[in-house]
């Protein structure tokens, strides 16, 4: 019977592509891959201890370390522009709102599940706190905070520090502050949250 | 002697062509069919991880952004899965004591990774990377589904060819402002049909089915 035989030729394919896996899964280690060879089983090696990758030395006290002369400082490594500001709020809002709530006021999720409450950014200590001593915070984390330097990149620090700024301005802030050609937005309604 | 064949034979020998043919039609069909079902392709398949980690609570509940545990998507070719430390960031309060947590303080206590099972595992033919498509207005729930509704993580789609070809043939048909991107549950405010076409010309997304876009 024809059938019979093209049973066979099909079935024996579908053996055929079952056996070989290859190439699906070649012979290299794909990123944070489990590894046998490596005595602590990672195939995604980290930096040996006490090496710097060239062009990669933190020299800059100001950009790096958020002080100058060993002091925390007030001033930023950058220009301030609407971009920062923007991408400050869209970094706050992902990794600091959790716990600060995104007005800052300490009473995001996960301290409403239980973690210890972080002080509000509208206190007067933090509200007097030079904008260096928000990026040695992420940087080196504080209290019940662990240090953000692996999830946040130095320039999203200071983006969030100089947003945190602005948060502290907005809560405080009175409509002399607004320019008067823009005191009629304040009447309409609200934009659609940025994210 | 008898007659070996009757009458009967002539309209058997006839059905047995029709049923041979019918058949083996039938066994290609269920064999295309069953390459493409969850069976092989493994997809809507809950996964059994070494911590019963939950999306659809961390996510979901919690309203924790994609990128504070994956933070390499947006610039690099791997999503990134989260190092114990980003856990340990809530979890050395919350739950700090939890035998389901056990393993996670193991894990930061003698500095041994975490050995998550992947989910979505491409064939190692394919180059994939996530940063372009995050860039160029794929939302993350375009692939992966509401991560916000799965207890335990699963593949939403099949990922095979055809499935990646849907969108490269017809990008307008998924893309999505980039401010959405890592929105769950997310509805054009205007019609897809109208909003597509636009996005992809605002985005200049080219329409990628060279072979070598991906096999390379």
């Amino acid at each position: 019977m024809p059938s019979s035989r093209l049973l066979l030729i099909v079935a024996s394919c579908a053996f055929l592509a079952a056996c070989r896996q290859d190439m699906h899964d070649a012979p290299r280690y794909e990123p944070l891959e489990a590894s046998t060879f490596f005595a602590d089983g990672r195939g995604s090696r980290t930096l040996v201890a006490n090496t710097v990758a060239r062009g990669m030395l933190r020299e800059d006290e100001h950009l790096y370390q958020g002080k100058v002369d060993g002091q925390l400082t007030d001033t930023f490594p950058m220009p301030v522009t609407t971009e920062v500001m923007a991408r400050g709020r869209e970094r706050f809002n992902v990794f600091c709102a959790p716990c600060h709530g995104r007005t800052g006021q300490g009473n995001g999720m996960v301290v409403q599940r239980g973690f210890r409450a972080p002080p509000s950014f509208h206190d007067e200590r933090l509200r007097t706190a030079p904008v260096g001593y928000f990026y040695d915070v992420q940087t080196n984390g504080f209290g019940a905070m662990s240090d953000y330097a692996a999830q946040v990149p130095v320039a999203d620090r200071w983006a969030i520090a100089a947003y945190i700024r602005a948060l502290q301005f907005s809560q405080r802030a009175t409509v002399g502050d607004v320019p008067p050609e823009r005191r009629a937005e304040l009447d309409a309604p609200a934009p659609q949250e940025a994210r | 002697m008898p007659q070996i064949f009757k009458p009967s034979a002539n309209t058997l020998a006839k059905a047995s062509i029709v049923g041979g043919l019918l058949l083996a039609v039938s066994l290609i069909g269920l064999l295309i069919g069953l390459g493409r079902s969850s069976y092989v392709t493994r997809a809507q398949e809950f996964i059994e991880q070494p911590i019963q980690f939950s999306h659809a609570h961390h996510v979901g509940d919690d309203g924790i952004d994609c990128r504070y545990c994956h933070t390499s998507v947006e610039t690099s070719s791997f999503a990134g899965i989260p190092p114990t430390k980003t856990c340990m960031n809530c979890h050395s309060q919350i739950w700090s004591t939890s035998p389901m947590l056990e393993p996670v303080r193991a894990s930061i206590r003698d500095d041994r990774s975490l050995r998550w099972i992947r989910v979505h595992d491409l064939p190692d033919f394919v180059y994939f990377n996530h940063s372009v498509h995050v860039k160029n207005g794929v939302g993350c729930e375009t692939c992966h589904g509401r991560v916000d509704e799965m207890p335990l993580t699963y593949q939403q789609n099949s990922l095979q060819m055809e499935w990646c070809l849907d969108c490269h043939r017809a990008p307008e048909k998924y893309v999505r402002p980039r401010s959405e991107i890592f929105t769950m549950g997310y509805r054009p405010p205007v019609p897809q049909s109208v909003q597509g076409p636009e996005l992809v010309k605002a985005y200049g997304i080219e329409s990628l089915t060279n072979c070598s876009t991906c096999h390379r």
